[in-house]
């Protein structure tokens, strides 16, 4: 039988800045292939700034949301590339790397007003996405885990809001187009996709335009005079006291006992 | 048994009326196809170059998709489609070379041996519905119309892969006469159209296409079939301009055989898309008192 041990507890670095766990352990990593010593726990763009690097451009909300860290990795001893945001991986042992800041990739000008549902007008455009050889070479490098293949595929069949639902999560790091034999700007079609999708084909919401037409008649003005009128502590006692659905209610179900401003 | 269906991208896009009057047929005949979930270009030119493996990535991930969901066929209509993606299969059935490196390369997926079988439309059509039976069902038969099967280059070549032998033309004779058409031989039913040669060509310049029109004319044909949308492109679509420079004296307007087939199956009328077709092909229909429109 195998006796567990109490594990170290591993104290994760937080913050904006690298910070030392205590006692951490350091581990080799190699940036541009040189050598540096960084704390395992740390993420990629921490363990870069602990190693001395300093980002001016490159790095962003730090949040695995702006896109501006593309990372491609790949483990000593492995043939294998591994993608990744800097900000979001954490650090291996013997992990080579370099940072992809930019790449690149055309990006067509167009006016979005002279655009319409149909497709022809991206296929000329964007007229090397039919390049493409189905290789998936672009949904392997993504970070976000996008079939980036699967989306130009929908656009080469003309199918807008299909690539526009499937490259939802895209942050724009253009990893798909640096790894793209085609010489495809993936994340710029989708781009242009998406912003088809919501101007031309996504039906528009009746009720927000009905709402819209309320504020400006004024309906809710009486109700925020009050409030900005209210001094700080009856402000804050409103706010504690406020009617609140439960989380779990299903929908349409829940309705508040003050049905004033209905 | 479950068949896959793979509409190929033209026919998403220039060629609906080839697709939705198809899909509109099977249901009418009662016969149940799912369209893939997930598919990508077929590669549309099967790469001849002995060592161009990366060109054989796009159809055999087609057939991994098929495999993916259980399909023991997958059903094509597009000529182009259906022979760049028999032939993959092909390879992937026998040269096991060749398939092991395209296995390895696509480590993301599944491994493929060439399970799936690739059937065309027509092939389906014989073998689950039969000619007698699509017989039985026609409401509107194309009485007194003259048609000739157009193959084209794709459907029959090469012969490993070919829905029947070169200068057979047994599938679609057998569906048109099936559908009341009167179907008249000719001698350039699997000549070429000209294919890709219109992209460099200008307009009306394509004497492949011309000569099909004129054997087609003087066998009084009045109209063609095909399965394929850059044949009906070539021949249907360049009449004007071929008359403009005197290469033909005579319109045979070219439809999908899937368009005909739904109109004696008495589908909607709309769905058969004519307005895709060239006008010549809608004023040839409503000359003969076929419904054209809803």
């Amino acid at each position: 039988m195998c006796e567990i041990t109490k594990q170290p507890e591993i104290k994760v670095a937080t913050g904006d800045r690298a910070i030392l766990p205590e006692g951490a352990k350091t581990i080799p990593i190699f940036v541009m292939g040189k050598k540096y010593d960084v704390p395992e726990t740390l993420t990629i763009m921490k363990a870069m700034e602990f190693a001395g690097f300093k980002f001016l451009r490159g790095a962003g909300c730090r949040g695995g949301i702006c896109g501006a860290c593309p990372t491609v990795f790949r483990m000593a001893g492995d043939y294998k590339l591994h993608f990744g945001l800097a900000c979001q991986t954490v650090v291996e042992a013997n992990m080579y790397l370099a940072q992809i800041p930019f790449f690149p990739a055309n990006r067509a000008s167009y006016n979005i007003e002279e655009m319409s549902a149909a497709a022809d007008a991206i296929h000329a455009l964007y007229p090397e996405i039919f390049r493409c050889v189905a290789c998936n070479l672009c949904t392997k490098a993504c970070p976000m885990e996008v079939k980036v293949m699967d989306y130009i595929a929908a656009l080469k069949q003309g199918q807008i809001d299909k690539a526009a639902r499937i490259s939802f999560d895209c942050i724009q790091c253009g990893l798909c187009a640096s790894r793209c034999m085609g010489e495809i700007p993936q994340y710029h079609v989708a781009q242009l996709a998406r912003r088809i999708f919501g101007k031309f084909i996504q039906p528009r919401f009746e009720h927000l335009v009905s709402r819209v037409k309320e504020i400006e008649s004024g309906k809710y003005d009486q109700m925020l005079d009050e409030l900005t009128k209210m001094d700080h502590e009856t402000l804050k006692k409103k706010y504690v006291e406020r009617e609140r659905e439960p989380d779990l209610s299903s929908l349409g179900a829940w309705k508040p006992k003050e049905t004033q401003y209905l | 048994m479950k068949i896959s269906y793979y509409p190929g991208c033209t026919l998403k896009l220039k060629a609906k009326n080839l697709e939705l009057a198809a899909l509109a047929s099977l249901q009418a005949l009662g016969i149940d196809v799912e369209e893939m979930d997930r598919w990508n270009c077929c590669g549309a030119v099967y790469s001849l170059t002995d060592d161009d493996l990366i060109h054989h990535i796009g159809p055999v991930r087609n057939l991994v998709r098929a495999k993916e969901r259980g399909a023991d066929k997958l059903v094509t209509l597009c000529s182009m489609c259906y022979n760049t993606l028999a032939r993959a299969n092909q390879l992937m059935k026998t040269d096991t070379v060749k398939r092991d490196t395209i296995n390895r390369f696509m480590d993301d997926e599944i491994d493929y041996f060439g399970e799936v079988e690739v059937i065309h439309y027509l092939t389906l059509l014989e073998e689950q519905v039969g000619w007698d039976k699509i017989k039985e069902k026609v409401t509107a038969p194309l009485t007194d119309l003259k048609v000739a099967p157009y193959y084209g280059c794709t459907l029959q070549r090469p012969q490993d892969v070919g829905i029947e032998p070169m200068g057979s033309f047994r599938l679609m004779t057998g569906l048109l006469e099936a559908i009341g058409a009167t179907v008249v031989p000719f001698n350039s039913a699997d000549k070429c159209c000209g294919s890709y040669q219109v992209i460099n060509a200008p307009a009306g310049d394509n004497d492949a296409a011309a000569n099909v029109i004129n054997a087609a004319a003087s066998a009084g044909i009045e109209a063609l079939a095909t399965s394929c949308p850059l044949c009906e492109y070539n021949l249907g679509k360049q009449q004007d301009q071929f008359m403009a420079k005197g290469k033909i004296t005579a319109n045979v307007p070219t439809f999908y055989f899937t368009q005909l087939l739904a109109m004696a199956l008495g589908v909607n009328p709309e769905v058969c898309h004519f307005e895709l077709n060239d006008m010549k092909a809608v004023q040839l229909l409503e000359a003969k008192k076929f419904q054209v429109a809803a």
